[in-house]
């Protein structure tokens, strides 16, 4: 146990955001090879910290733990509050984990301004830590915009060909989510008399009130998932944004949607999701049939992984938002849980497996610099190590047993028939989808002949790329065979969430 | 306290700014520094004169003509700051070219001992008094430079313009006086409530004052002149224009609106929706089109005080705080943005063209990552200065019943994100282009670095300045 003095969790956030702007500063006086080395550094002690958070967690209970409240603007007593629970420690570690390989993915790759390129990933995993651990909205949301300047510049500066047009969509409509967000918070504020999280989630609203901020939440977390139809920017932003970029989005950022509505729009707005659950579960669905159709028609492959992401995020809402069927149609909240873990397991799990993905782009495009399947063919023949790593992440992202892909998925299909089988049957569709876009795919790029010279020229993986692919493939089998020991994390936090849903706003208003 | 030791601050400028006429015109042309040196030094023994006496309530003097509280004295010390500070970035810009008009710094005090008289106003005499000083200098100013075409256009549409202004207010004002029988905003204030006959009359009067205001303020529909100075007039002339006389402007709109006017605040609430509403959409809209730096700025000014607006017309007090924190932030702001400019300029080119920032990132990192934080900022993007001026004024709309309208400004200001990130664009995503490095000294360097990086400290730590402003404003809480 360490000593409570200590502040842990400010020191996840505020280790790489200060070491990130002094790479940033400073950084071009050193060597190339000191800026990695230091950046490195910063990321593993920042990952070690968030193990020994882990380790000091107590999952008996939903309480807030390892709080740290101090006044921040007193005016309106607006608080430099934070804490976690166990929904939001997995992705905190999530997010502390995936930094690391992106360093280590950037190693040789990147040639260009390369302190301010660790830099920037530095100062975002510090500003994507803050917003899974903020308590004060108001301390959220000041995270949450911050976010998009070290990603708005990492697509611009090293991304592709069409960087310009992709950052600069993908900052517009994540910022056109979160206005509305700002606005919704600031009317929290004079319902609730405080910018706290806690008193939020206490005020009373009545049912209009409800349903108009959680559109407004939606617009926010509904763009950063993506749903479909504000899906757009995702396929661009991915496909221009260099390796890193691509698997802090897919692994992170992405998730900050799911966890908004798990944090905000579920428990400030339990009438308002309700009456809305309809609303969600379609968009779900139409993201996992219809942009799983979409993927299989994709001869990019980072857009198809992009497509895949997005099809796999819509088990999370679907997840999320059935519990509203599911506990009318069994009327009891307990079945609901399975539904809320299995989002998270999936969100979890797509943090692992997406990254994955895009880091085996990553791995052929250094080499060949194309990211069409069409230009390759037989890679297998040369580089037979990354065959195997790349098919056991392609089973996972098709959802075979005894992978990560399959446990969220299969939770969140199971909770979904006690709703409606409907809902069931046509997420279940995604295991034909799924395996049908990624393994063709995979059969493409990876059998056959050798397609080209270029191909034949390919060398196998390195020791760096290899140590990479390894920890993840170990992450994702672990998930997979003995997901025992994340369920347990959050298992206290999720009933605490779905005690707090189950208790409808509007009929204490009627009391009152 | 006796009148004279009221206005003591506004007499010790007068005093100082003739001094500093009278030598430039002896030894300026020989040193310049001379003069710098004295203009500034003038400026702080006035603020240092200033901040010695905070009044504990309002205190009037000259009849009730003019009055001293603590906004009034707030905000005088804000604007002398600003002054201050625009005088250095002045300073670079003039050293850099042959021709140096020195009546700058002189005419540059005389429209700031214009703002102070404005912002202690108490009559609708004072406050034209006021104006007109502040405003005849800055016609002036914009007018110096005599050679170029653009800047004598600029002085001519804002004389034009300005003159037009003025003459509606005062057409206002001797409405109200006409109905009222008074030209003290402290009686007005009183009268008012007590003529519900003539209740059009003052409202017909009040639509002239507040065009005045929106001239000032540089609103939409009375915005022509904002593009065609700014890019018109030499860069810290436009510096000048686009900070501390905002904050005089808010002063003036304080002053008419809330202290002599507040009988009439239903009517000018709505008037204030229209221009923010106006000011916000076009100001953003139009500002995408643009290809030089200075007149885009001119539209995001435009934008801003549309927003700023939202503060006002909250009509409460932590309103007008929000509105104050917004004007002095976003002064701080386009200090910055206009200073960024002069330290691009070379002797021979303005460097206003957006062109000229292209691949700024890797021919000047520094300068570029600190415009970088100004673009953020003014976008309102946390965690900077300008993120908190947005939160404030949005959250007293709320507050206000005004979430709508609410609604409506953070729609705009996506709009207005996307200009400020193509600047952010071609400074580090395109290629560099052949523009020539200029040379700059360290002192504005330096200058330009606390002023970036304190919008960016006032990002991190927002609350004392909150304070301020709320604590400025805590007359007008309700009684």
């Amino acid at each position: 146990m360490t000593s409570p003095n200590v502040p842990l969790l400010s020191l996840c956030i505020w280790l790489p955001i200060i070491g990130g702007l002094l790479l940033t500063v400073i950084g071009t006086r050193r060597g190339e090879r000191g800026v990695k080395h230091q950046a490195l550094a910063v990321a593993v002690i920042t990952f070690v910290l968030s193990v020994l958070l882990f380790r000091d967690f107590d999952a008996s209970t939903a309480a807030m733990q390892f709080v740290e409240r101090h006044s921040w603007i007193d005016a309106f007593k607006i608080n430099y509050h934070i804490g976690i629970d166990g929904i939001a420690l997995p992705l905190i570690l999530l997010t502390t984990f995936t930094t690391v390989l992106v360093v280590l993915a950037g190693w040789e790759v990147i040639e260009d301004r390369v302190n301010q390129y660790m830099g920037a990933f530095l100062v975002l995993e510090g500003f994507m830590v803050g917003v899974f651990s903020a308590l004060d909205s108001i301390l959220f949301y000041v995270f949450w915009e911050a976010m998009l300047i070290p990603m708005f510049l990492i697509i611009g500066i090293w991304g592709g060909p069409r960087r310009v047009y992709a950052t600069i969509k993908f900052f517009l409509y994540t910022f056109l989510g979160s206005v509305f967000m700002l606005v919704a918070l600031l009317y929290l504020h004079g319902k609730a008399g405080s910018f706290a999280l806690q008193d939020m989630q206490d005020a009373v609203l009545t049912l209009p009130e409800q349903r108009w901020i959680f559109i407004a939440f939606l617009l926010a977390f509904a763009v950063k998932v993506p749903m479909w139809p504000v899906h757009t920017w995702l396929p661009d932003a991915h496909v221009e944004a260099p390796t890193g970029g691509s698997v802090v989005l897919a692994a992170i950022m992405l998730k900050m949607g799911g966890y908004g509505f798990l944090r905000f729009s579920l428990p400030i707005t339990p009438d308002g999701a309700a009456s809305f659950g309809w609303l969600m579960i379609t968009l779900s669905l139409v993201a996992v049939v219809y942009i799983g159709f979409v993927a299989l028609a994709q001869q990019d492959m980072k857009k198809l992984i992009a497509y895949s992401s997005i099809s796999h995020m819509g088990f999370v809402t679907l997840g999320l938002f059935t519990i509203f069927g599911i506990s009318s149609a069994t009327g009891s909240w307990q079945s609901a849980a399975m539904g809320v873990e299995g989002a998270m397991v999936q969100m979890i799990s797509h943090g692992f497996i997406s990254s994955a993905m895009f880091l085996c782009v990553g791995v052929m495009y250094d080499r060949m610099h194309s990211r069409q399947i069409g230009d390759y063919g037989g890679v297998v023949n040369t580089m037979p190590k990354f065959a195997a790593f790349m098919l056991l992440f392609a089973m996972a992202n098709a959802g075979l047993p005894a992978t990560s892909g399959f446990v969220g998925e299969f939770l969140v299909i199971l909770s979904s028939f006690k709703a409606n089988f409907w809902y069931a049957f046509l997420a279940a569709t995604t295991l034909i989808l799924g395996a049908a876009y990624t393994l063709w795919m995979y059969k493409r790029v990876i059998f056959g002949e050798v397609r080209n010279p270029h191909v034949a020229a390919l060398t196998d993986l390195n020791g760096r790329e290899s140590f990479i692919l390894s920890a993840l493939a170990v992450a994702v089998l672990w998930l997979g065979l003995w997901p025992a020991p994340l369920l347990n994390t959050m298992h206290a936090s999720v009933d605490h969430l779905l005690h707090q849903v189950a208790q409808p706003k509007t009929s204490i208003a009627a009391y009152e | 306290m006796n009148d004279i030791s009221l206005i003591i601050p506004e007499m010790l400028l007068l005093a100082l700014a003739c001094g500093v006429l009278l030598l430039d015109a002896f030894i300026g042309k020989r040193h310049p520094a001379v003069t710098f040196w004295c203009t500034v030094g003038s400026c702080l023994i006035v603020l240092g004169q200033v901040a010695s006496y905070v009044p504990e309530a309002a205190t009037f003097g000259f009849a009730g003509t003019f009055r001293v509280d603590v906004l009034g004295t707030v905000l005088k010390a804000f604007l002398l700051v600003l002054v201050v500070l625009s005088f250095f970035y002045a300073r670079e810009y003039f050293n850099k070219r042959p021709s140096v008009p020195s009546e700058y710094y002189p005419l540059a005090l005389f429209a700031t001992l214009g703002m102070m008289i404005l912002v202690s106003a108490n009559s609708l005499i004072t406050i034209y008094l006021g104006l007109e000083l502040l405003s005849l200098s800055l016609y002036s100013l914009v007018a110096m430079q005599r050679d170029s075409v653009n800047a004598s256009e600029a002085a001519m549409k804002y004389f034009v313009l300005g003159a037009l202004a003025s003459g509606m207010l005062l057409y206002g004002m001797s409405m109200l006086y006409g109905v009222a029988g008074t030209l003290d905003l402290s009686e007005l204030l009183i009268k008012v409530d007590h003529l519900e006959q003539q209740r059009l009359l003052l409202t017909f009067g009040l639509v002239f004052l507040v065009v005045g205001i929106a001239f000032k303020l540089g609103l939409v529909p009375f915005h022509m002149w904002v593009p065609d100075v700014y890019q018109g007039a030499a860069t810290p002339v436009t510096q000048f224009i686009g900070t501390a006389p905002k904050l005089a402007a808010f002063g003036m709109a304080m002053r008419l609106l809330v202290d002599g006017l507040w009988g009439l605040v239903e009517e000018w609430q709505q008037m204030l929706v229209i221009l923010a509403l106006l000011s916000m959409g076009v100001g953003n809209i139009l500002a995408i089109a643009q290809t030089n730096l200075k007149r885009m700025l001119a539209y995001s000014t435009i934008a801003h005080m549309g927003f700023f607006l939202l503060g006002m017309l909250s009509a409460t007090a932590s309103g007008y705080a929000a509105s104050m924190f917004y004007v002095t932030m976003y002064a701080l702001m386009s200090m910055g943005a206009f200073g960024a400019i002069i330290l691009l300029a070379s002797a021979h080119s303005e460097s206003d063209q957006l062109s000229d920032l292209a691949g700024l990132a890797k021919r000047n990192p520094w300068l570029a990552f600190m415009l970088m934080i100004l673009m953020f900022s003014m976008a309102g993007v946390p965690p900077f200065g300008g993120f908190w001026a947005k939160w404030f004024v949005l959250k007293e709309a709320v507050v206000a019943n005004y979430v709508w309208l609410a609604g409506v400004a953070v729609f705009f200001s996506i709009i207005g994100a996307y200009y400020y990130l193509r600047i952010v664009k071609i400074m580090y995503f395109d290629e560099p282009s052949d523009a020539l490095n200029s040379e700059t000294s360290a002192d504005l360097k330096l200058v330009f670095s606390v002023n970036t990086l304190a919008v960016l400290a006032l990002g991190v730590m927002p609350g004392a300045l909150m304070t301020v402003c709320i604590s400025a404003t805590i007359p007008y809480l309700p009684w």
